[in-house]
């Protein structure tokens, strides 16, 4: 079971060699998240629309390894933002995965852009 | 290593070795405990709570794996048969030798049995013991299958005899109280106390039999009557004997220590008895020519046992013990300190009483009226911790003593604060916590409320009476250091719960960002204030779920509950329990169909679990079109309106539970609330629907319903108070509407009705004059909101339904409509369940 958390690793948009065309802006609700299917990845994706940005992340919360982050509220503490997973409130940096209220591994982060009203998610592979 | 044995397992004997465990020299013994009866010690002072709950864990110190934690040998089901002084070991009734370096006699007391003839017969029970109750509870129970109208009499009117009189009642008998004296509680109250506690008791159904002198027991085999005099006899089927108490001291008497003449191993004051080497504590222990059988005493001498043992030889027995004692009789309070019965000769008495209200109210005070020497509370002992803390330290008394009792207009601020008392006044007796302890935690920074304050200092932990006046102290403390409790609902916004009610309510917001960008601070809220201002929302507009669900909480925005591996449960409205066969034949058709595990919950209702994201909308289509509704199971909101069948069917019921349910739980159907909402009604006063283990709860009786407010199940359980008595189902609505709306509207964030109404200032009190008196002028307003959102009320699965863009909400991916391919369920009991956790 532990070993689907090797399914994801966190990206930097300087190492993305595919651009994921995962669906349009409107899918997503504003300030909130939905699922994206990437081969074998379950991706949560979030509309961050009160700063302006998108995140994605993997969708399994560590703690109870379960798909569920993108049905999260997100959010901000203390200024970073972050999504709580719906099951115990483990709350998550958008910006590096870091958990924010506790000692769970980070969540792996996945660069997002947007373009000509579409949502794409970029992957190394 | 040195070996201590401790024979008895009971209170006393449990607070040895918990106190010795405490100590970290205690690695240089090894102790053993042994206990005749088969369970490890439990709370002999709370037994009556077992026949509330039959729930004989509740009662234990501690679980067995306590002992095994803390290396302590406990062996249960085992009596010490016999102790070797010589050779300094005990022989158990097992025939099982053990050696010991130091053996403690925790052996405690038994029942006295007074040799009246017919004793012997089936039907007559001693009260001590959770065996001795289990046998009583069956007994019971074939008199009450028997007989309609079963009698029990307690022989006995002293302190334990009323607590089993209380025990008869809960069984569903009639108690006849029987007494030699003639009075009731001879050792503790004076004759007119006693006279005010026999009418408070009296009036609650105790029937009570004084100066009576038991010649025999009637009955062939088993006891049918009770016999006074020739012509005096009292018809009974059950006989409890609560006559006094002998110390268990056969095994000290067998091995040749000194004992008394009335009983009791001879102690000085280490504790020590005749044989330097075995020490006796409790209530098997005659100190001062005195067997004292009260736990605080017991629990000193426990501790004086332990750090003799262990070296701390200059603790001792302190020898005037304090016999002051609070208890609650059936309700009623009963307390009585320091000197209470005083001659003349010492001192004047005070002393207040009113019989129309049972209340009885003496203190003693020295000549020059400048010294509390004791006192006496019936009815009211609510002045018990502060008067007895007065007495402890000799603490000025006002010019006037008599103002300590009388009562007063403005809400007696005579006695002072609890900052005053000094620091080593002791708080807790049960614990030997003294006030500057307590303060000290909190100082230290170590406790920060009053949870840790109990936790650091175990004040409160014993008897409970002294709650009251640890928490007094504890907010005191906190006070005084400056610091206050902040309630401001998360780092998003400076303001509480109510505060943001108002803010919506005045200023007309609809959405989240606007209540955030003009009153928050700066940030982009969370998981804390999204849910409660979406609940805020849901009850000043009427808005469902469905509105802005973004910053719903997961339940709420999926309109389901979320289950552990984030599959959902669907729990379809059942209003009042009441269910056709043709829906229930359709809600299993459809748990069939899509493959849920299927279960009746607490709340009279079925639920479905293991329902996919996928399938939520696809399920509420089915359920709709057989007329089902929302039952709102996710939502912090009313859940359901459990109901006995009422006088439609039941042959004892008063008024039609049933129906008056179902218009309740239709009525307040969808609102939002801080915590989620439950409702009871019972036809009559058996209370099958638990209706005061509920928010709200109504039970008919003649001429109307009984309101009850405040109750809850949960982790700290709680009955509802009783609010309103003999009113009609429009008044009961009228009633429910304010309070609901005025809990709705003050409450802190996921508050249940139970801990608001607690921390109301004012208490039930004032409640009543809010909502029946209307104090604040607001009961229209409040009837008109509740009455706004009644009629605003749409099930919002229906809307979801129609709506092909709320839809969509329900796919798991975005891009794709695969199901999580994450989930795994495994066989269980012809059902299936979530593959358990790693």
């Amino acid at each position: 079971m532990e070993n689907i958390l090797d399914t994801y690793c966190a990206t930097n948009i300087e190492d993305v060699t595919v651009w994921f065309k995962a669906a349009s802006v409107a899918d997503f609700p504003v300030d909130g998240g939905a699922c994206v299917k990437y081969k074998n990845k379950q991706i949560a994706v979030f509309n961050f629309s009160r700063l302006g940005k998108w995140y994605a992340c993997q969708n399994l919360c560590p703690h109870k390894m379960e798909m569920v982050l993108s049905r999260g509220m997100i959010g901000d503490d203390k200024g970073v933002p972050k999504v709580a997973c719906p099951l115990h409130k483990k709350t998550f940096s958008l910006e590096n995965g870091e958990n924010l209220n506790g000692d769970l591994e980070a969540i792996a982060t996945y660069p997002v852009k947007i373009d000509a009203g579409s949502v794409y998610i970029g992957f190394t592979e | 290593m040195q070996q201590v044995i401790v024979v008895g397992n009971g209170m006393v004997g449990y607070k040895f070795c918990e106190k010795f465990v405490a100590q970290a020299e205690s690695k240089d013994f090894k102790i053993t405990v042994f206990g005749e009866e088969p369970r490890p010690a439990y709370d002999r002072v709370h037994l009556s709570e077992f026949f509330e709950n039959q729930d004989a864990k509740a009662l234990e110190m501690a679980p067995a794996e306590w002992y095994a934690e803390h290396n302590v040998d406990l062996i249960t089901g085992e009596r010490v048969a016999d102790i070797n002084r010589s050779s300094k070991t005990i022989t158990t009734a097992k025939d099982r030798e053990f050696s010991y370096d130091y053996l403690v006699l925790a052996t405690g007391s038994s029942p006295f049995v007074p040799p009246i003839k017919g004793v012997e017969k089936e039907g007559v029970f001693v009260y001590r013991t959770i065996e001795d109750l289990e046998d009583m509870l069956a007994y019971a129970a074939k008199i009450n299958a028997e007989k309609p109208d079963g009698r029990a009499a307690i022989l006995g009117g002293g302190l334990l005899g009323l607590e089993a009189g209380k025990a008869v009642l809960d069984m569903g008998l009639e108690p006849h109280v029987v007494e030699f004296a003639s009075k009731l509680m001879p050792r503790q109250l004076d004759s007119r106390s006693s006279q005010v506690l026999q009418l408070k008791l009296e009036s609650i159904g105790l029937n009570i039999h004084l100066s009576k002198a038991t010649n025999q027991i009637l009955g062939d085999g088993k006891i049918t009557a009770m016999e006074f005099g020739e012509d005096d006899v009292l018809d009974v089927d059950m006989l409890i004997v609560s006559a006094g108490i002998r110390p268990r001291d056969e095994l000290a008497r067998a091995c040749g220590l000194d004992v008394g003449v009335r009983g009791g191993v001879v102690v000085d004051n280490t504790m020590k008895t005749s044989d330097a080497h075995i020490y006796a504590i409790g209530e098997i222990a005659l100190y001062n020519q005195m067997i004292y059988g009260l736990v605080a005493p017991g629990y000193d001498m426990a501790d004086v046992a332990v750090q003799q043992i262990i070296g701390n030889t200059d603790k001792i027995m302190p020898a005037d013990i304090d016999m002051s004692t609070k208890l609650k009789l059936i309700g009623v309070d009963v307390a009585s300190f320091g000197e209470p019965f005083m001659p003349a000769s010492k001192g004047h008495s005070i002393i207040f009483e009113n019989k129309t209200q049972h209340l009885y109210k003496r203190i003693n005070v020295s000549h020059d009226g400048k010294k509390l020497l004791g006192g006496i509370l019936v009815g009211d002992a609510a002045d018990y911790s502060m008067l007895h803390q007065v007495y402890l330290n000799g603490m000025a008394i006002p010019e006037d003593p008599a103002q300590l009792i009388l009562p007063t207009s403005e809400g007696g601020a005579l006695l002072g604060d609890v900052m005053d008392l000094p620091d080593e006044a002791q708080i807790c007796s049960c614990e030997s916590v003294t006030k500057g302890q307590i303060c000290g935690v909190i100082e230290s920074g170590e406790a920060t409320d009053l949870g840790s304050v109990v936790s650091c200092t175990k004040a409160g932990t014993g008897c409970g009476g002294c709650k009251p006046m640890v928490a007094d102290l504890t907010n005191a403390t906190l006070k005084s250091l400056g610091i206050e409790v902040k309630d401001s609902v998360c780092e998003h916004f400076d303001y509480n719960r109510q505060d943001l009610y108002k803010i919506i309510e005045v200023k007309g917001y609809t959405t989240f960002n606007e209540v955030l960008d003009n009153h928050g601070n700066g940030g982009h809220g969370c998981e804390l204030c999204k849910p409660l201002i979406a609940s805020l929302m849901a009850t000043i507009h009427a808005d469902t779920a469905n509105k802005e669900y973004a910053i719903q909480d997961s339940n709420d925005r999926f309109l389901a509950n979320i289950q552990r591996n984030g599959t959902y449960s669907v729990v379809p409205r059942v209003p009042g329990g009441e269910i056709t066969p043709d829906k229930l034949i359709a809600l299993g058709q459809i748990a069939k169909k899509y493959d849920l595990y299927t279960k009746v919950t607490g709340g009279v209702r079925i639920d479905l679990f293991g329902a996919t994201l996928n399938q939520l909308p696809l399920i509420w289509k089915e359920l709709i079109s057989h007329g089902f509704e929302s039952g709102h199971a996710y939502g912090k909101s009313l859940r359901t309106v459990k109901t006995c069948v009422g006088s439609t069917w039941c042959r004892y019921g008063m008024d039609e539970s049933v129906s008056f349910g179902i218009e309740l739980e239709n009525r307040y159907r969808g609102i939002r609330a801080p915590h989620k909402i439950k409702g009871g009604v019972s036809g009559c006063i058996r209370e099958c629907a638990e209706a005061r283990g509920k928010d709200f709860g109504l039970i008919a009786v003649e001429g109307g319903w009984n309101l009850y407010v405040g109750g809850n199940g949960g982790a700290n359980p709680r009955h509802a108070e009783l609010f309103a008595e003999q009113i009609d189902n429009a008044t009961v609505i009228k009633y429910l509407d304010r309070y609901l709306m005025f809990y709705m509207r003050t409450a802190k964030p996921l508050q249940r009705t139970a801990a608001w109404q607690e921390r109301l200032e004012g208490g039930l009190d004032y409640l009543k004059e809010v909502i029946i008196n209307d104090k604040l002028g607001i009961a229209d307003d409040l009837e008109k909101e509740m009455q706004t959102l009644v009629n605003k009320f749409e099930c919002e699965w229906t809307q979801a339904v129609n709506d092909p863009e709320m839809m969509k909400r329900f796919n798991h991916f975005v891009n794709s409509e695969d199901e999580d391919d994450n989930l795994v369920f495994v066989p269980m009991r012809d059902q299936k369940m979530p593959e358990p956790w790693a």
